[in-house]
């Protein structure tokens, strides 16, 4: 993959201690890749390269360690082990040879945070307005959305666990409303 | 909290949208042989009405995608909405609580 404009820089905020049983937590390196396909061109595939992409919208299939997190209709979020990009990049490129796709390594432009423990889903609602009833936002959920001024892409890992990526501009800005908003759950 | 139905994501809250002015209007074919009174009516002239309007959306803290609604400007009441390239629906069938 062309080398020119990928940034490998430290990460972006250094860990918080936060008086909470909820635990707000940077994620170290992760490769994620922003996909686009229409549906003609995915041409009734269920996965390229080992990615699920017949999951239902705003869902995340996993399979082995690798994620898709379908955040539109036509627009997905690959993520991998940092060491395997390269070469899921070529696969990709390889699966869909031919037809119109769009893959940008994104892995460097987003931090993610785990925040985790009995209230997750309150701390997480201290800045974003969205239902987090296990009902309308169920384990396997993943959909981007907004955190206080920030965009962010949320996961739910699992019932008391969530997963937040947003940029890495902003990455001290959520951890450290993340972290605030924890206080409360002490 | 007022809460939109995208047509991909089911209700979501008001804050992860933003609109795009009327719906439905079409962008002359050959702007060169379109008179200036059209070309003006094209670009400025709106109906603004008092009631059910069809407008454009962006659910673009979401999916991203630009989708159509009927909202009633007096109540501010979200009737439907409605994939990009599909009709305008009759006001008032397929009604959506909003
Ligand atoms: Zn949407």
């Amino acid at each position: 993959m062309l080398e020119v404009n990928v940034a490998r820089r430290t990460p972006a905020v250094a860990p918080m201690k936060a008086a909470s049983h909820v635990r707000v937590e940077p994620i170290g390196p992760e490769g994620r890749l922003s996909f686009r396909a229409k549906e003609s061109a995915l041409a009734g595939q269920s996965e390229v390269a080992g990615f699920r992409v017949d999951g239902a919208m705003n869902s995340r299939t996993v399979s082995g360690d690798r994620a898709a997190l379908r955040l539109g209709p036509d627009e997905w979020l690959f993520t991998c082990p940092a060491a395997d990009l390269e070469e899921v990049a070529e696969a990709i490129s390889t699966t869909m040879d031919n037809r119109a796709f769009s893959l940008v390594d994104v892995s460097h432009r987003d931090v993610s945070f785990l925040v985790e423990g009995e209230h997750a889903d309150f701390v997480i609602n201290a800045g974003a307005p969205i239902d987090l009833s296990l009902r309308s936002f169920p384990v396997g959920a993943a959909t981007r959305t907004i955190l206080a001024k920030s965009d962010i892409v949320l996961t739910r890992l699992a019932e008391d666990s969530f997963k937040v990526t947003c940029w890495r501009s902003f990455a001290t800005y959520v951890h450290g409303f993340l972290v605030e908003a924890a206080k409360d759950f002490a | 909290m007022l809460l939109i139905r995208c047509p991909y994501c089911g209700e979501r809250p008001e804050v992860e949208f933003h609109c795009g002015g009327e719906a439905h209007i079409a962008r002359p074919e050959t702007p060169t042989e379109t008179s200036d009174a059209d070309w003006a009516g094209f670009l400025y002239y709106r109906t603004n009405p008092r009631g059910v309007h069809a407008e454009r959306w962006v659910h673009n803290h979401g999916c991203g995608r630009w989708f159509n609604a009927l909202r009633d400007t007096v109540s501010d009441r979200f009737v439907t909405t409605y994939e990009m390239g599909t009709p305008r629906p009759e006001a008032g069938s397929d009604v959506t609580r909003a």
